[in-house]
């Protein structure tokens, strides 16, 4: 069969099960776009190429399948970078598809040329320049083998101009299998008893999930550990979810804006099981600090993750999943139930924590942002995916919302880029049509990709914005205050549009609440509508988010409200 | 924690952008490279690639692991210390005065090196060996004035079992 480069690239992402495709075109892409409006696959056109590829990335999270964003040469591919950093900062499984100038002017500063696979090398799992239409097929399928197996990650293909148009002898490619890439899936069941002695022993143990159980599925097992072995559980900011937050063992959040109970054990526990997490400085705070009298299990199925920047007792390189599977399997033979009685002490301890500094404000006046949060957990109860921005806006929704389960709360988590959450939230949208998806934004961050409106509006989506208005870059602005004498300098957001006739501006619905009593009936109309909603609240301008870590101190020295 | 020099030797494909996945990952992570070299291998679909780098042990397991990681990266082995053979070359121009050529030139037979390049004011001399013999070579030379030197850097082989 005689196809076309351009066919070829089409068929394949079929082949993957690619119904969906976020983009934006231009020159170099027009023939591939030529071609996508002939097929099935559905492309959703954005604003701004950042837009796109968030969107894909928070598509991902969402669906459990592979994001896809395709945009054209030089500036299309480098308004990407952000986002393809941000996904490979969250090991989020994307694919993206960049046009290129033809072969023959590669490397002469063409009219849009950039070298995206040099500027992206750094910040991909992987990527390749398609020289030849003849390699097409199976770099594609080697690409999207890549960006899902194991440590998922984005993968970049730059496609020139020519390798596009040319027609050739089409052959199926085959499987892709690598011999320089092997992830590793099955543990080491040799360090997996060690594990369960550690178990046995420990008086003070703590499960620590992160990002890795929520990309591998592995929240069941989890779950079922935890429950079995009756150890409190915290998690990353993107393990959010990988434990329900309404669960008697959950301990909070652990980090910079962790909670005082989770910090506390970490400080004080004999025990740490450390499962698909990397140890981020915003989670360990002062390293040489970082739970001083604990053994730690390190499960991940990057071996660069572990010991990278702690040390580790007992590595397990594994899949999450596979990993928790087996020692669940090894932990139905232990007798618990003395083992359990003699962390009694441990669980008044964690109690007590609990009891004396719970996550709390004071509603007076002028709306809180937590209560904003709250009232919105339940009126949605607990149920809808929430994507945030960056800075307060995303630490009140993550100490907030009690996630209850994987995949609903879709932040940027490593990178922290302000502008995700409205992409983000058609993302996860077009994922999940019947679900009902909030971004919780900030008043700064929301503007780095309001034009996406537009894209919300002309596809329907229902998605609902949630802007916690305080006129500050307040995260920074708290910094300030805390360590820079209340200088704020350059975060007087004073200047900013009027939110409500922006969205109808763009043919959404804008509403706005500047007293407590009008935010559960802004939320309920916003929220119940079916529309395209933002909902403007005007908080407390200098509220802090609390507790807090300062940069480079021991996350057990928290500074409370 | 001790800075140790690690002699590691890669497997990759020989495909364009490779060595700038790997010193790229050198120069991103803040690791350094004392010494690279790159050439094919019997399959000319491989290369091999090896680098010196001065690092403590944590760091080495570190960079080890990351170029593991790359996609390109087929095997990879730390050939530190005497499990491996380890060679280099290096071409050293030093000044030859008359009353310092007979010097020279003993020196030249003493360590079995070549004199490629004669001038009347300076000789060029090839060496091989490993890092012992090429700083002995060099310390008996530096007083006599070298003028200029090219080295290829370090590559390691796995000595065979006995
Ligand atoms: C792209 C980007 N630029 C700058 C920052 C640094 N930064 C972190 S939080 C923040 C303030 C965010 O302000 P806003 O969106 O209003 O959220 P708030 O903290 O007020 O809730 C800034 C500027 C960032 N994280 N991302
Ligand atoms: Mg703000």
């Amino acid at each position: 069969m005689k196809l076309k480069g351009t066919e070829i690239l089409l068929k394949t992402l079929k082949s993957e099960g690619v119904d969906t495709i976020f983009g934006y075109p231009g020159g170099v892409v027009l023939d591939l776009y030529d071609d996508l409006i002939r097929t099935d696959i559905r492309h959703i056109l954005v604003r701004h190429e950042q837009g796109a590829i968030h969107a894909a990335d928070a598509y991902a999270r969402a669906s459990g399948k592979v994001g896809v964003c395709l945009v054209t040469s030089g500036p299309g591919a480098t308004n990407t970078v952000t986002g393809i950093a941000s996904a490979y900062m969250d090991s989020i499984p994307v694919v993206v598809i960049t046009g290129q100038v033809p072969t023959p002017l590669i490397g002469n500063d063409a009219f849009q040329e950039v070298d995206i696979v040099g500027i992206t090398r750094p910040c991909t799992k992987h990527n390749y320049l398609v020289k030849y239409t003849e390699d097409l097929a199976e770099t594609v399928k080697e690409a999207f083998y890549i960006a899902k197996s194991g440590r998922p990650g984005p993968v970049l293909i730059d496609l020139p101009k020519d390798v596009g148009n040319k027609t050739i002898t089409y052959n199926a490619p085959r499987e892709a299998k690598l011999k320089s890439y092997n992830p590793t899936y099955k543990p080491n069941m040799k360090q997996l008893h060690k594990v369960v002695e550690l178990i046995k022993t420990a008086k003070k143990p703590i499960l620590f999930a992160g990002g890795g159980v929520i990309l591998s599925g592995a929240s069941a097992e989890l779950k079922k550990l935890a429950k079995k072995t009756k150890i409190p559980v915290t998690t990353s900011l993107m393990g959010l979810g990988a434990f329900p937050g309404t669960d008697p063992l959950w301990l909070g959040m652990i980090g910079m804006h962790g909670t005082y109970r989770a910090n506390m054990s970490t400080g004080d526990c004999d025990l740490i099981l450390a499962v698909g997490v990397r140890f981020d400085d915003r989670v360990t705070g002062k390293i040489n600090t970082f739970a001083p009298q604990s053994k730690i299990v390190h499960i991940d199925i990057d071996p660069t993750s572990i010991r990278k920047n702690i040390p580790v007792t007992v590595p397990v390189v594994g899949d999450c999943k596979i990993s928790l599977k087996h020692l669940n399997r090894l932990i139905e033979e232990v007798n618990l139930r003395d083992i359990i009685k003699k962390r009694k002490k441990w669980a008044d301890q964690i109690d007590l924590w609990k009891n004396t500094k719970p996550l709390a404000y004071d509603q007076k006046d002028i709306i809180k942002p937590q209560y904003v949060v709250e009232k919105l957990y339940d009126l949605t109860e607990g149920k809808a995916i929430v994507t945030t921005e960056v800075g307060q806006n995303q630490m009140w929704a993550a100490q907030y919302y009690h996630f209850d389960r994987p995949g609903h709360f879709i932040t940027s988590g490593g990178l922290g880029c302000m502008g995700f959450g409205l992409p983000a939230a058609i993302g996860a949208q077009i994922a999940c049509p019947d679900k009902l998806v909030v971004d919780i934004a900030g008043d700064g961050s929301i503007q780095m990709n309001i034009q996406e409106m537009a894209t919300a509006v002309q596809y329907c989506l229902p998605i609902k914005i949630v802007i916690l208005n305080n006129g500050y870059l307040g995260m920074v602005r708290q910094w300030q205050e805390l360590f820079y004498k209340k200088q704020y300098a350059c975060t007087n957001l004073d200047h900013s549009p009027d939110f409500v006739k922006l969205a109808e501006a763009y043919g959404a619905v804008g509403l706005r609440a500047t007293k407590p009593d009008e935010v559960e009936s802004v939320l309920s109309k916003g929220l119940f509508s079916t529309d395209t909603v933002i909902m403007d609240f005007r908080i407390e301008r200098e509220e802090s988010v609390y507790p807090m870590v300062p940069a480079g101190t021991a996350i057990t020295e928290m500074l409370l409200v | 924690m001790n800075e140790e020099k690690h002699v590691i030797s890669m497997l990759v494909d020989n495909k364009p952008g490779v060595l700038s996945r790997i010193v790229g990952l050198f120069s991103g992570r803040g690791f350094n490279i004392e010494s690279l070299c790159v050439a094919e291998t019997m399959d000319p679909h491989t290369s091999s690639i090896t680098i010196v780098t001065m690092a403590n042990l944590p760091i080495v397991e570190q960079i080890e692991k990351q170029l593991n990681k790359l996609v390109n990266v087929i095997k990879l082995r730390d050939l530190t210390g005497p499990k491996s053979v380890k060679r280099e070359m290096a071409l050293i121009c030093v000044k030859a005065k008359t009353e310092n050529r007979a010097e020279i030139l003993s020196i030249v037979d003493i360590f079995r090196c070549k004199v490629v390049d004669v001038g009347p004011e300076h000789y060029i001399i090839e060496v091989t060996g490993d890092e012992g013999k090429l700083s002995a070579l060099l310390n008996l030379l530096k007083p006599l004035g070298i003028k200029k030197i090219a080295r290829t850097g370090v590559i390691a082989q796995l000595r065979e079992p006995k």
